[in-house]
Parts: structure tokens; sequence; C-alpha cells
């Protein structure tokens, strides 16, 4: 190297000035030509695509606001002979029919209350949902104990007739329940253990102390009128069913996703045979089920309303689905977690709760929120055994009510209806993927 | 010495902290509560089916059902017997399912394979359809089809006619040419037999052959060669035995050909709509789960971007597409059931919907009904189990 000689004037001191990309693929221009006219056959795409789009747009643009009828008293106003031109959307039928939609046939001075009851659960959903709030964890404790309460109350009037047995019958367990602590506490001390009667009392105290109110708040008498479940219909029921199945079933397909996961076999068994039956059939079976044979499994003089017995069906269904996925999560889970808790002599639901789930359900949000999603879908199918869900109400008005009669309606409901589902739908899996970016703290690359 | 304490130590554990015992003790509890709710469940409906004076028992699947059927791929009428309706009624879903999950199938892996166009704008037309058929219930879409579009269409009088009149369409459903099969026709269906078994067999002989020789045979198109010319060579050799009868237009209704009845058209586009945007999710997740380096190393060994595709992508990606894709499968099927929403004959709406009503089974009717599902499902995941046995990555 060092005896070779220098050919200073050949070598370059500064870097060549570095040219600019071609025009033609920088910018806008650029990205046009990489993504849209790349060769012959990406063009045809493009055009093609493009002139789908326009028809689209323009078919839209054309029905639900150039032709669209948008005041009116009955079909007079969305005929084509009365109007004379060709009607796309009938809104005015939307506008006159929209408080049906939302109530159903609840009684017209009653509607405050369902007011009431969708503006605390909006507030207190927003609330639980968005970040930086105070009393976040208050306000979610009570939207799971207090609200379904209060909603109960107020849709359908409370005031239970709650007989003396019901109240005579618990109050025996919980003092059997009382008893068993006591008595464990003192045969604890006698043998010397370490054992606080206190604590063990919080449990049982919060269980039964919350049983208690919730009885009596039943059974008390806030002057409120009795509405019968027939008489709900419309967004509200849709609300109802798909908030219920999905605050119903999230625990109980955790509880048979353990129990299918469980080392005991006779668990083991009774998970699988539960969650294979429910996956295994349609939701139409099960809600005719819950409609037909339900009222011959019970013991006579016991009768169900049938909203109730149609929540418990989809209750079931969904759970069935939810275990399916907290069960992809449990076995994600590498076993050196449950072995690490194990050794740290965790018992099996402390293992659980503070190890396992919750990096289980961490894993699985994206799958439990399509379950959710799927089951908000399918309220709709309650209108196949008489209930009068969103999409049931604006069914009947569509194919009953004479005084709306006219070709315009069918699809101007249809496309509310799929506007208002779609809403919903779109909304929860947005959530979703925020949730699951926020949550996504592990691997982040 | 070592073993007493060991002894000693077992038995200083109190009764109630002994994992066998506690889980021995929670099993009994379960099955106790199990024996017992189901022995309510029977004990109270036998009782409310005696009150009821419903005799229990299958003997009404021989009693006439007496009411019509609009659809039907075997001979009924209103004299056959009830079990002969949940005949009809399981071929009519299995109709709806094997046709929905074929055109499901198509359109899935169309828009799914468009999601993923370096094209923009059918990337985004893909994502739109995407994300607005999946997230509107399958009812509500069942309802717009049947409802909105097909009883908008024009009456019989003014059908519409499509490619030179072999098909019309008007609200009383689709019109399509139907072949007529006359004697001698069963040369085809030979004809046919022996392509769809030769097929595999040459294309077996092909492989080996290549292994042992390194030399190549075109295995697809001698596979489309034997399973269409031979039965085309049965056509002709047996004289040219189908004939073609075509819908014709009377003064108020079609008559002849292929009538294919509005609550099959609405329900077929409706689930093969709905599932194929669940489809092309599928699809495109498993494409992007062979991960670049597969293409590139594939491509450093000299492969074209066909074999590429061929040989080493899509075998990869149908292994994460099957799973996911035949539990689709099994849901349009269960979907299907939603024909009970518009009156089309399926299991559910003429068995567990018309004969239910008439007869008041409902304990046997919808036992039967589920069973048939179960059973559906079971060998769906059966199927699975083998297909996930025989491709999982076979790794140390």
């Amino acid at each position: 190297m060092a005896g070779e000689p220098k050919i200073e004037a050949y070598v370059r001191t500064e870097m060549a000035p570095t040219m600019a990309p071609p025009p033609s693929t920088v910018g806008i221009m650029g990205w046009v030509r990489a993504n849209l006219f790349s060769d012959w056959f990406n063009t045809i795409l493009t055009l093609l695509g493009l002139y789908v789009t326009y028809l689209l747009i323009s078919t839209i643009v054309d029905w639900a606001f150039l032709r669209a009828v948008w005041t009116g008293e009955n079909n007079k106003a969305c005929l084509a002979q009365e109007v004379g031109f060709e009607v796309g959307a009938c809104w005015a039928f939307v506008k006159a029919k929209f408080p049906q939609f939302v109530y159903g046939r609840y009684p017209l001075e009653e509607r405050w209350r369902v007011d009431l009851t969708f503006l605390v659960g909006a507030v207190g959903l927003a609330w639980v949902l968005l970040e930086n709030v105070p009393w976040r964890k208050w306000v979610g404790i009570f939207m799971l104990a207090g609200y379904p309460i209060l909603a109960f109350i107020l849709l359908s009037g409370g005031n239970l007739d709650i007989s003396g047995g019901t109240w005579l019958f618990w109050i025996i367990v919980a003092a059997l329940v009382f008893g068993a602590v006591a008595l464990w506490g003192m045969r604890a001390k006698n043998a010397g253990e370490d054992f606080d009667l206190g604590t063990a009392m919080i449990v049982p105290a919060g269980i039964f102390g919350y049983l208690f109110i919730v009885l009596l708040l039943l059974s008390f008498n806030f002057g409120l009128s009795h509405v019968e479940t027939p008489l709900w219909g419309g967004l509200l029921v849709t609300l109802v069913v798909a908030i219920t199945g999905i605050v119903a079933s999230l625990p109980i397909g955790i509880l048979l996703a353990l129990g299918r996961r469980s080392s005991m076999p006779v668990v083991r068994m009774a998970s699988v045979i539960f969650i294979e039956f429910w996956r295994g059939v349609p939701l139409i079976t099960v809600l005719f089920m819950s409609s037909v044979m339900l009222p011959l499994f019970l013991p006579e003089g016991v009768n169900f309303d049938k909203l109730l017995r149609c929540l418990i069906g989809v209750a079931l269904f969904s759970a069935a689905y939810m275990a399916e996925v907290v069960r992809g999560g449990l076995q994600a889970i590498p076993k050196g977690q449950y072995e690490g808790a194990m050794a740290l002599g965790l018992p099996y639901w402390k293992m659980m709760n503070l190890i396992v789930l919750p990096q289980a359900l961490k894993l699985v949000i994206p799958g439990i929120v399509n379950t959710f999603i799927g089951l908000f879908k399918d309220t709709t199918l309650v209108l196949i055994i008489g209930l009068f869900d969103l999409l049931g109400i604006i069914q009947l008005n569509v194919t009953a009510d004479a005084k709306w009669f006219a070709p315009s309606v069918h699809i101007t409901a249809y496309v509310f209806a799929g506007l208002v589902f779609w809403i919903f739908c779109f909304g929860m899996s947005r959530y979703s993927i925020y949730m699951e970016n926020k949550l996504h703290t592990g691997h982040k690359r | 010495m070592s073993a007493e304490t060991q002894a000693a130590e077992e038995a200083k554990v109190p009764l109630w902290n002994d994992p066998k015992v506690r889980a021995l003790v929670s099993q009994a509890i379960l099955v106790i509560l199990v024996v017992w709710f189901g022995y309510e469940i029977v004990n109270n409906t036998l009782v409310n089916l005696e009150k009821r004076k419903i005799a229990s028992g299958f003997g009404f699947l021989n009693t006439t059902a007496s009411f019509g059927i609009i659809q039907s791929l075997i001979p009924y009428s209103e004299a056959s017997s009830y079990g002969r309706v949940f005949v009809v009624g399981l071929l009519n879903t299995i109709l709806v399912g094997v046709i929905g999950i074929i055109l499901a199938t198509i359109l899935g892996f169309v828009v799914g394979i468009m999601r993923l166009s370096k094209n923009w704008v059918v990337a985004k037309i893909a994502t739109v359809y995407v994300e607005t058929l999946r997230n509107l219930p399958l009812l509500l879409q069942i309802f717009f089809w049947y409802f909105g579009v097909l009883s908008a269409l024009p009456s019989a009088r003014n059908s519409l006619s499509l490619f030179n009149d072999s098909v019309f369409l008007n609200s009383r459903g689709l019109y399509l040419p139907k072949p007529i099969f006359e004697s001698g026709s069963s040369l085809i269906f030979i004809g046919l037999l022996i392509g769809l078994v030769a097929a595999p067999m040459v294309a077996r002989w092909a492989r080996k052959r290549q292994e042992a020789t390194g030399e190549q045979f075109p295995i697809f198109w001698s596979s489309v060669g034997l399973i269409i010319g031979l039965p085309i060579l049965g056509y002709l050799l047996s004289g040219l035995p189908v004939s073609v009868e075509f819908s014709t237009k009377g003064t108020f209704n079609l008559s002849g050909g292929l009538q294919v009845i509005p609550e099959f058209v609405a329900l077929v586009l409706a689930l093969s709509f709905y599932t194929a945007s669940f489809i092309a999710e599928i699809v495109r997740a498993g494409i992007l789960a062979v991960s670049h380096g597969q293409t590139e190393a594939s491509h450093a060994l000299g492969l074209r971007n066909g074999p590429t595709l061929r040989l080493v992508v899509i075998p990869q990606a149908l292994r994460v597409i099957i799973p996911p894709l035949t539990s689709q499968y099994l849901n349009l099927t269960k979907n299907s059931s939603l024909a009970v929403a518009i009156a089309y004959p399926d299991l559910v709406s003429v068995f567990a919907g018309t004969v239910l009503n008439q007869t008041g089974q409902a304990v046997e009717i919808l036992l039967m009904t589920m069973g048939v599902y179960l059973t559906l499902s079971l060998l769906t995941s059966l199927f699975m189990n083998w297909y996930n046995a025989k491709m999982a990555l076979t790794e140390r």
C-alpha cells in the first residue's frame, strides 16, 4: 500500500451534488404513476375502478339527495304518480316513524325514562372508554353493578313483587354462609393459625350486601308505572339484547374457557360439550328453543318473559363463542407464566386473575370485539320469534302500514337500518383497533 | 426415616387444602348439579307434555303433511309425510349451502386479492366492500335483496331479458335455460366419472415420474382434458342427447325452462356477498402471513413469478387460510337458516317452522333440527383436525 503512487488528480474530494429525482417519480405525479398507471393492465384497472366508483357515488347521491323526498305526511309524498318524478329515498317516512324506530310501542308519556337510560348509559360508557378522566374506576364499577339495576327499574318500572319466601331464603343462605365463616375462624384460632375474621368476612358481606340492596331497590315503589316488555321495541330492544348479551357472555365465556383447559376431566368434558353444542347450532334454532322449548322445561307456574327467555338464549350462545376466543388467548400464554405463578405459591384463581388472564385477554381483544360485533348484528334475529328490535319494527312498518305504502319506502327503511347498525359495528371495530395499539406494549418494533 | 418424615409432612396437609380432594369434591358437586338440572328438565317436560296432551315420540314423521312446498329437489306432494318434509328441507338447505359456498369463495378470493393490489383505487374499492358488508346484519341484507330489490323487479309481463332472451328476470324469480337429458346421456356422466377418477391418478404417476427422471408432464392441461374432454366425447358418441329448453314468454307468465324462486336468489345473494367479505379478510391475512423472504428466496432460486406463486406462496398461504375458511363455510350453512325470515323452504323454515306449528312436537323437531346442524359442524371440525394434522409444519 505504502509504495503505490498517488493519483490525486482523479480522486474527487467532495461529493458530486445529488440530482433531483426525475419529476415523474416524486410528488403526486410519481405516486399516481407508481400506484395507478404503472403498466397497461394497471391502467385499465384504475379506469375501471374509477368508473365503478363514479357509478356508485352518482347513484347514491342521486338517490339519497337529488331525488329524495324530505317532508310529507303519508305515502302520497313518495309516490311517483303524485309528485311527478321517480322518487329516490323517502326520508319523510323515516322522519315520521323515527320515534317508533327508537322506542317501539313504549308509552308516549313514559319515553323520558328510555331517554334517561340511554343518556346515563352513553355518558357512563364514554367515561369508561375515554382516558384521563377522574374516577374512571368508580364509574366502571357503577356501570357494571349499578347501571343494569337502574336501567331495569327505569325501563320496566321496578316495583317487583318479591315474595317473603324469597327474602327468607336469601336471609337463611346469608346466615348460613356467615355462620360457616365464623366457625372456620374459631377452628383456625383454636389451631393457632393466622386468621383474620374481618378480612374473611369482607367478600361474603359485599356479595350479600349487594344482593339485599338490589332486592330492596327492585321491590321499592318509585312511583313509575309498569311497562310490559311486549311494548318495548326498536333501538331500545336492540340495545337491551346486545348489551345484556355482551355483559353476560364475557364472564360466562371466561369461565367456560378456563373449564375447557382445566385438569379436572369432568369439568373439561362438561365445558367441551356445552361449548360445542352451542357453537354447532344456528342462533335461530336457539331462539326457537328459547321460545317454544324453554316453557316446557320450567316447572308449572314459573313463566319467564319472552324478552328474558331470548336474552338467556343469546347470552349462552355468545358465551360459547367467547369461550373459544378466550381459550385461544389462554393457549397463547407460554407455559412458563403458569409455572412461574405456581412457583410463587399462587393458588389457581389468583394465578388466573393476576398472571394469566390479564395477558390472555389482552391478546384476544380483537377476537372479543369481533364476537361483540357478531352478537350486535345477530340481535336482528329476535324478530323471527316475534320481538320487535330495530329491524323488526322497520319491517313491521314497511310491510303492514298501508298509510305509507310506496315502492321507495322499502329501500329507504333498509338503508336507514343499515346505517344505524353500520355506525355501531364500525365504531366498535375502530375502538378495538385503537385498544389493540394502546395495549400492544410488549413487542412493539 | 425420610419416608416417615414425608408421611408426616403429608399428614399435616389438612384435607381441605389437598388439591386432589378439592378436585374430586368440586367435580362431584358439578356432576350432582348437572344430573339434578337434567332430571328437573326432563321431569318438567314430561309433566308439561302430559298436561298439554302432546304425545312424545317420532311417530308423527309418518303422518301426512298436507301442505305444499314451493321448491323441492325430490318428488313431493301434499300427500307426503312429515318425514319427507324433513328430507326436502334438508336438501334445500344443502342446495343453498353448496351454491352459496361456491359463489362466496370466488367473490371472497377476488376481493381479498383486490385488497392487496398495488393499485390504490382497486384496493380502496375492496376495502369499502369489506367494511360495508361485514358490518351490516345478514338478516338486513336478506331483507334488502328480497323486499328491496327482487320485489321491485318488473312483473312477469315485462320481464327483463338477458343474453338474447335466454335468461329472464322478474319479480317471480330467475328463469334459466334448462338442460334436458334424453336417453343415452348416461355416457356423459360415465365419461365425467372416469375423468374425475383418472385425473388424480395421472397426476400421481406424473409426480412419481418427475421425482424419478426429472421429466415434467403437463398435469394441469391433462386433467382439464380428462375431466372436460371425456364427457364431451361421451356426448358426441351417444349422438348429442342433450337439448336445452328455453323459457318462453306467454301473455301473463313465463313457461318452461328452469325457474329459480326469488327467495332462493335473495338468500344466495345475501349469504354469498356477506360471507365473501369475511373470506376476503381471511385470504388477505393468509397471503400476508407468507413472509416476503419466501418470495425473494424463491426468486433467488430462479423460479419465475408464476411458479413462485404456485409452488411457494400459495401452499403456505393455504395452510393459514383453510381452517378459518372451513369455519366460514360452516357459518354460511348455519346462517342459511335465516331463510325462515323470507320463507325459503329450508330445514328450519319448513320443518322447525311449519311442521312444528302443525304438530306441536317441539322437543323432537328441535332436537332433529339441531342434530342436523351439530352433525354438520362435527364433520367439519373432524375434517379440520385431519387437515391440520396433514398440513401442520413438521418441526423437529
